[in-house]
């Protein structure tokens, strides 16, 4: 039991290290994790499909998808897995860190970085680089359509007018035979720059201390 | 700038001279009602004494009250407006502490002429007629998201944050005291602490005069602007239990007296809010159902908002949190429900209100200044009390921000705090609860309300002065004036979802998840019973922002078309290439005959040029005309769009009515109208048929082309018509009246924008196959128009080598090559923009056709 104890204790670590949670917040995301999967070593995607909480959001499918996407595993690989373990499940959510406040200029900016690449991997299904007209219209149908009182045709609409701004504003001067093929990253950075990125998106994982975040972001 | 100055004088001479015949005029009235309401006989007598019939009379004191009461409005208006004549000084000073030494002026001329004081900022004034409409334009306007996001910051610094200013305050200046530094005082620590209490709170009136001009960033804003609105019902409660205490006196208060001061807080907070909220429900639900009146509908907005604002104070809550709360809680209803004319009454109406009060607060609190009678110097008092305010505020602000810094991600910063301790501005509303102060239970209550003063002026007029340079200097993140596009508003609303999403799937409870229960419950119960039902829709954000585009584009389309001439616009080039990219396929299906004559038309592209270097002869003659008329186009457009927008008769149909605004409704106008436009048509098609002859086969190709349009567009709408040359107005008239109604339907957005020239083949699909087949009835007129007038000049330019002939062979001389087609696909486009932002054409009977034979 003492051995079993030390083990995992030795993964925490290794996994701590490699996305910048603290033991303590592993240690609760993996009972999580063990709760969703119903105490196996792998999650599909039907566990995740039965959260209750789930239910109710619009782009839960993309938002499923993200986990078994392998491109969010910071590896150089594409495609999707078909069940993920505890670590996959751990990378995915480490988008989701909040910055600390020893952050520096150039990590805020990695961070960022990082959490614009999950959102614009989320849009770019297909992954070839850029986010299309049609995959963008699927997202803001998607997100739209539990609104009720919008339309899908509207929801189109929403879409060309939404990518028609984002041509216009990375793209001034087109030439009349130009064709805006979809939104590159740098384009999806450029016109996201307004948000906060690395502050908004964060949730708050239990057992964030601030003192804890700091140790773990020094020893990674 | 000589000249302005000139006017300034002239204003403050004006300002200057009102003010003495007032106060004169006053003076008079004084002197003159006084025996009389003194003594009835008197009056009795003078009246009885007039004999006879006197044809204008003096009725001063008929009118007295609300007369001067008005002229003292007026006066603070124009001291606002000479103010603000001087534009250079507003940008150093602000105009509050302007508005406040404008006030010293009037109070010094009202001194000099009646040697008292005779008119003061009373507190009932104050806080029954001046504060209300200010607060519910600041809860109306409140930036909600911001607002409640930082609500647990704000009500710690409202809540903590004026109790502490409060109690350091009282018991620094009570210790003083006793150490001496302030000499002989008949004051008590209680006293103190009531003292404390009243001046303890940031006042909204001040803070949002002062900050509105510096433009900080909105977190430090809504932090104290929040605060200053929110510490009301601390002060409130803080002011009346120490005042109950002073009243019992020191050996009365027990410990069950003091749980009841601290659970009448709670009740006095709370209840305030619940007033306000229940209040703010009512006008939502109220404005579901004003359609019918709608001319009265912003009065429901006042009256209830007031009415929260007297309920809180009768049932002794908190009246300013009650009327700030009903603000909050209605705006997005009342704004969605109400008729957009409404929304804009209100919201003007509430800014006069607001603004006007703020003025008359100012001035009135610079008049109050000029009475000897408040003013007893205790310079250890005043200053030391100006020194502790100061001190204690930044020492509470610094150490409250301290600890919510401590869970905040991004922390504010020390130059953030250091400007909001600095805009601690007291204001009226610690005047006001001084003056409400029991002369008979505290003997030094002159020497508090001119303290109160003193603090007033210093904070905002010292402080006022300084805190734009030291913004400046200290370089604070100033507000970023940027609106969001449509992009990041519906990646804002991607990324909620998704951040509740990983919140449950991690299993934790968070902001997201409270805020995405939050929104559930509001779609799903509170909208449904307060907004209408045919609003709904519109209360989605990313909606509102893709309306809000359209209508932009709608707009800078038009302007820019005017700027460059309405003609000369879409002759631009961009403009030009996209009628081809986007209209061209549009056109290639419900008009095959058109499309036939557009490439070589539509020269941008040389391979057809190349392929198809000789145009028809009915285009090119007809691009010769628009040549040869081009100087008379804008007039003939003007001329047109005069003739058949139906503006000018609206002129002549002025209705008075107080319940409605709208003109030109009327159905036999409307269909006067249409008949009047139809017979011009007939004629002008008439005599483009029988007047002097164009060579034959030309008119009839131009005739058939347009014919072709509304053809094309009534099978596309399954409507019968009868093809032949006779029915050409008819088809026509069905062009017109299907041309209507359809803008009401979803709206679609034009991918196009002016000058911009974005080619993207993708969205064509999207643009509604029936819009560019939508001819209006005046463009195919121009057409024909332009063939009745062209004849003769036609006849000239029609020499076989002119030079424009030869240039139409260069293919690759596009411009030149602006022609009919390319006129007919763009005017539909500029007038469904215009449909976007302008009310639709007046209805027309769908038998339109039959009606008018």
């Amino acid at each position: 039991m003492g051995a079993s104890q030390t083990r995992t204790e030795h993964q925490y670590q290794s996994l701590a290290d490699k996305t910048g949670f603290s033991l303590e917040q592993i240690k609760n995301l993996h009972q999580r994790f063990q709760h969703l999967s119903g105490n196996e070593e792998k999650i599909s995607r039907e566990n995740l499909d039965s959260i209750p909480a789930l239910a109710n959001n619009p782009i839960k499918k993309q938002i499923i998808e993200a986990f078994f996407d392998k491109r969010n595993q910071h590896q150089e690989e594409v495609g999707f897995f078909e069940e993920i373990g505890f670590e996959q499940f751990l990378m995915v959510m480490s988008h989701f860190r909040p910055p600390t406040l020893k952050m520096t200029e150039e990590e805020k900016q990695a961070m960022r970085k990082e959490k614009l690449r999950f959102l614009f991997n989320m849009h770019d299904t297909d992954n070839d680089g850029t986010i299309t007209l049609d995959e963008y219209r699927k997202v803001v149908e998607e997100l739209l359509s539990k609104s009720g009182a919008i339309d899908q045709e509207a929801a189109k609409a929403i879409a060309d007018a939404a990518m028609l701004e984002v041509a216009s504003t990375n793209v001034p001067h087109m030439g009349p035979d130009d064709f805006y093929e979809g939104i590159t990253f740098e384009h999806f950075e450029q016109i996201l720059k307004g948000l906060e990125m690395e502050s908004r998106m964060h949730i708050r994982f239990l057992g964030v201390d601030t003192t804890t975040m700091r140790c773990g972001k020094s020893t990674s | 700038m000589g000249h302005r100055g000139n006017i300034c004088v002239w204003l403050l001479g004006s300002v200057l001279l009102i003010c003495i015949v007032l106060s004169v005029k006053g003076e008079a009235a004084r002197q003159e009602s006084h025996p009389m309401s003194s003594s009835n006989q008197t009056k009795q007598e003078h009246s009885s004494s007039i004999t006879g019939l006197s044809i204008v009379t003096f009725k001063w004191h008929h009118v007295e009250t609300p007369y001067l009461i008005l002229v003292w409005i007026l006066v603070a208006f124009l001291c606002k407006m000479v103010i603000e004549a001087n534009h250079h000084v507003t940008t150093y000073i602000p105009e509050s502490a302007l508005l406040i030494c404008c006030g010293f002026i009037l109070g010094g001329m009202v001194w000099g002429a009646d040697m008292a004081q005779t008119f003061k900022l009373q507190p009932t004034v104050f806080f029954y007629f001046l504060l209300p409409q200010i607060i519910l334009d600041a809860g109306y306007s409140m930036p909600n998201k911001l607002f409640f996001t930082n609500l647990g910051a704000i009500l710690i610094h409202a809540i903590i944050g004026t109790c502490w200013n409060a109690a350091s305050l009282g018991l620094s200046l009570w210790g003083c005291q006793i150490g001496g530094a302030m000499g002989d005082l008949d004051i008590g620590l209680l006293q103190y602490l009531l003292f404390g209490s009243l001046i303890a709170a940031v006042d909204p009136v001040a803070v949002l005069a002062v900050f509105e001009q510096v433009h900080v960033n909105e977190v430090l804003f809504i932090w104290v602007f929040g605060e200053s609105l929110l510490n009301d019902g601390v002060t409130v409660v803080l002011f009346n239990v120490f005042d109950a205490f002073v009243s019992l006196g020191g050996p009365a208060i027990n410990a069950a007296e003091i749980v009841k001061g601290i659970v009448s807080f709670f009740v006095v907070a709370f209840g305030g809010s619940l007033v306000g909220l229940a209040f703010g429900i009512l006008i939502s639900l109220l404005t579901r159902c004003t359609k019918k009146v709608q001319i009265i509908e912003p009065g429901f907005i006042f009256v209830l908002g007031y009415l929260s604002y007297l309920t809180g104070e009768m049932l002794s809550l908190s009246a300013i949190l009650a009327i700030t709360f009903c603000g909050v809680s209605c705006q997005k209803y009342i704004n969605a429900n109400m008729d957009e004319d409404s929304v804009k009454t209100v919201k003007y109406a509430m800014k006069v209100f607001a603004n006007g009060s703020e003025t008359m607060i100012f001035v009135f609190l610079g008049i109050s200044a000029i009475d000897k009678t408040i003013w007893v110097w205790n310079t250890g008092f005043i200053l030391l009390t100006l020194f502790f305010i100061l001190v204690y505020r930044f020492i509470g602000v610094f150490f409250l921000t301290w600890i919510l810094n401590q869970t905040r991600l991004a922390p504010v910063e020390l130059i953030d705090q250091v400007i909001m301790s600095y805009g601690g501005l007291r204001g009226a509303v610690a005047y006001g609860l001084a003056v409400l102060l029991d002369e008979n239970k505290i003997k030094e209550k002159n020497l508090m309300v001119g303290t109160t003063l003193i603090v007033v002026y210093f904070t905002v007029i010292l402080q006022g002065i300084t805190m734009k340079p030291l913004v400046t200097w200290l370089k604070v993140k100033r507000a970023e004036q940027s609106e969001l596009t449509l992009l990041e508003k519906v990646q804002n609303k991607a990324f909620n979802h998704i951040l509740v999403a990983i919140e449950d799937i991690s299993g934790q409870i968070g902001h997201n998840y409270f805020r995405d229960k939050w929104s559930n419950f509001e779609e799903r119960w509170m909208s449904r019973f307060l907004l209408k039902p045919s609003v709904r829709k519109n209360q989605d954000q990313i909606f509102n922002v893709f309306q809000q585009l359209n209508l932009k584009d709608a707009i800078s389309y038009v302007t820019e078309g005017e700027r460059r001439g309405s003609l000369e616009f879409i002759r631009n080039e961009h403009a030009f290439v996209d009628f081809k990219k986007k209209f061209g396929d549009d056109f290639s299906e419900v008009m095959p005959y058109i499309m036939a004559n557009m490439p070589d038309n539509y020269g941008t592209m040389p391979a057809d040029m190349r392929r198809d270097p000789v145009p028809t002869v009915s285009l090119e003659m007809h691009e010769q005309t628009m040549k040869g008329t081009r100087e008379n186009e804008d007039i003939d457009a003007h001329h047109l769009l005069e003739q058949h927008l139906y503006k000018s008769r609206k002129q002549h149909r002025h209705r008075y009515s107080r319940s409605h605004f709208d003109v030109n409704q009327d159905e036999n106008e409307v269909q006067e109208i249409f008949q009047r436009t139809m017979r011009n048509r007939l004629e002008s098609f008439k005599s483009a048929k029988m007047g002097v002859a164009p060579p034959k086969t030309i008119t009839k190709h131009k005739k058939e082309q347009q014919q072709k349009m509304p053809n094309g567009k009534s099978s596309d709408k399954a409507k019968s018509y009868h093809s032949g040359d006779e029915d050409f107005e008819f088809s026509e008239g069905d062009s017109a009246s299907g041309y209507d109604p359809h803008y009401g339907s979803a709206p679609t957005r034009v991918t196009y924008r002016p000058g911009a020239g974005i080619e993207n083949p993708v969205f064509m699909p999207d643009i509604d196959p029936a819009a560019p087949t939508q001819i209006p009835p005046w463009l195919v007129e121009a057409e024909l128009d332009s063939n009745t007038v062209a004849p003769s000049q036609r006849a000239q330019v029609r020499l076989p080598w002119t030079p424009s002939n030869l240039r139409r062979l260069a293919p690759l001389r596009i411009s030149a090559n602006s022609t009919d087609s390319f006129v007919m696909a763009d005017v539909p486009t500029t007038e469904q923009r215009d449909d976007d932002q302008l009310p639709p054409p007046p209805p027309s009977p769908p038998n339109r056709d039959d009606s008018h034979l």
